[in-house]
């Protein structure tokens, strides 16, 4: 099914989204800043506002080199998919009320496909980059996000139990009562937890880190390439929050103000929240988060799965 | 896990502190009086140039940053006829301060003395030559010295004993 103005819904969303990704790079930066006891940017417009744009004229106007040694239409590709996997999830998120591109009655699993193949512009980035460097920060990034991905979608599982539908307005209405936070507390931690290791953020960001120490995956990008990746994972934080609100804490829900409102307040709220994590969190190490991931992570959800089910069965069937 | 929760909220309560940024040009850093900036040649009390061009100071500078040339005036008075200071040579070191003997040459806390054009950093007398007399507000150098200059013979300088009559042969 699909809303009554889809072309228009389309471009807002559009825009909408990277607008955000471009303010969330300014927000990061004075929140960050904000818990660090320093200004951010403050400088370049009215508080700072128009950083993000001197960021990304300079980005424009970088010598836009592809390595002679790379493989060429695969370099060029890699930024392009992560663009495309985080914009076409929003297609799938309720924002208010009748605001949603495309109802689809497997949203859910729309979700989960469209992250699965953000893995591949990670991996591609770094094979195509023919750099040993890059390469291994494509490899540890592609194993961090398969292993996340496991438990992302199991603890998504608990949610679908309780709402008995993929749909996401399904799932936002069927939380009119009580929002799956409460029932659901340990997904909504295991969901978190995924969604920031899928996005690459800190304390997830070994493949960034790397660049930081040795180089990663986008090693041998520069400027508008590496601003895709750049915007990319904003949009992709906002996606997650968004995911969050949708799934856990009722969506556009709540009382007094009007639904999208609702839906900005809480999604803010986790992005603001992402942003403390990577102001406060040390980085762990790599077989240390993959210990985690696979022995701790994924024994949970599919204990927190067996036990929704269970009870769903026992006592609302 | 406790810790970890713990920690993220020391980092959020953060947010209710002063910052710490000092934010320049509308703010500046404190700097106190014996910060080693800019250089300037100071006058005495009496408003006649310390410097006496004795060299000291371009002799003691590591980096070799300091010029001048000795003259007198028609009272036998010493000062130097040019004195230049390349900036972008200079460390700040305050070796040049430490080895004057006049009290001419000092450093001051100021520091903001940038250029586009390399050859503006090189500061001649008249750029360096200041109306007062510095850090050290007392000292006149030819007061204390024991030579035959500024209205005053030899012997009758401050702390100075009359010279002894070696062909007298009275104690």
């Amino acid at each position: 099914m699909i809303s009554p103005y889809p072309a228009t819904t389309l471009i807002v969303v559009l825009i909408g989204a990277l607008t955000l990704a471009g303010g969330l790079v300014w927000g990061e930066r004075r929140l960050l800043a904000l818990w660090q006891d320093r200004y951010g940017p403050n400088r370049v417009g009215p508080f700072g506002l128009m950083q993000t744009l001197a960021d990304m004229i300079k980005l424009f106007f970088k010598e836009d080199w592809i390595p002679p040694f790379a493989d060429k239409w695969v370099f060029i590709l890699a930024p392009a998919i992560v663009m495309f996997t985080v914009l076409m999830s929003f297609v799938v998120v309720p924002f208010a009320p009748g605001m949603i591109i495309s109802d689809l009655n497997i949203a859910v699993l729309f979700f989960l496909a469209m992250s699965s193949l953000g893995v591949y512009s990670i991996v591609l980035a770094g094979w195509a980059s023919d750099n040993k460097y890059a390469l291994l920060g494509g490899m540890r990034a592609a194993a961090q996000m398969l292993s996340y991905e496991v438990f992302m979608g199991l603890s998504l599982m608990g949610t679908v139990l309780l709402a008995g539908s993929f749909d996401l307005v399904d799932i936002v209405n069927a939380q009119r009562h009580l929002w799956f936070v409460v029932p659901q507390f340990l997904g909504f931690v295991l969901f978190m937890i995924a969604g920031i290791a899928e996005t690459r953020r800190l304390p997830f960001d070994l493949p960034e880190s790397e660049s930081e120490i040795v180089a990663g995956f986008h090693s041998e990008y520069s400027g508008m390439k590496f601003g895709m990746f750049f915007v990319g994972e904003y949009i992709g934080i906002l996606l997650i929050s968004s995911m969050i609100t949708v799934l856990f804490f009722g969506g556009w829900q709540g009382p007094l103000l009007p639904g999208i409102v609702w839906y900005f307040i809480k999604t803010f709220f986790f992005l603001g929240f992402f942003i403390l994590l990577r102001a406060s969190l040390p980085r762990p190490r790599f077989d240390q988060l993959m210990d985690w991931g696979w022995k701790l992570m994924l024994p949970l959800a599919l204990a927190n799965l067996l036990v929704t089910g269970a009870v769903k069965l026992a006592f609302f069937s | 896990m406790l810790s970890i929760i713990r920690t993220l909220w020391d980092v959020f309560l953060h947010a209710f502190r002063r910052r710490v940024t000092i934010q320049y040009p509308e703010q500046k850093a404190y700097l106190s009086a014996r910060y080693r900036g800019r250089i300037i040649l100071s006058r005495d009390p009496e408003g006649g140039e310390r410097c006496v061009a004795c060299y000291l100071c371009a002799v003691a500078c590591p980096v070799d940053c300091i010029a001048l040339q000795a003259t007198e005036d028609n009272t036998g008075r010493r000062y130097p006829e040019f004195f230049r200071i390349n900036f972008s040579r200079c460390i700040f070191c305050g070796y040049c301060e430490e080895a004057c003997p006049t009290y001419a040459i000092q450093l001051t806390p100021d520091t903001e003395m940038g250029e586009y054009n390399r050859q503006n950093m090189v500061y001649e007398k008249e750029h360096l030559l200041i109306s007062g007399p510095g850090k050290y507000p007392n000292y006149n150098f030819w007061r204390v010295a024991g030579v035959n200059i500024g209205g005053k013979d030899k012997g009758e300088a401050e702390r100075e004993a009359p010279p002894t009559d070696l062909r007298s042969l009275m104690p």
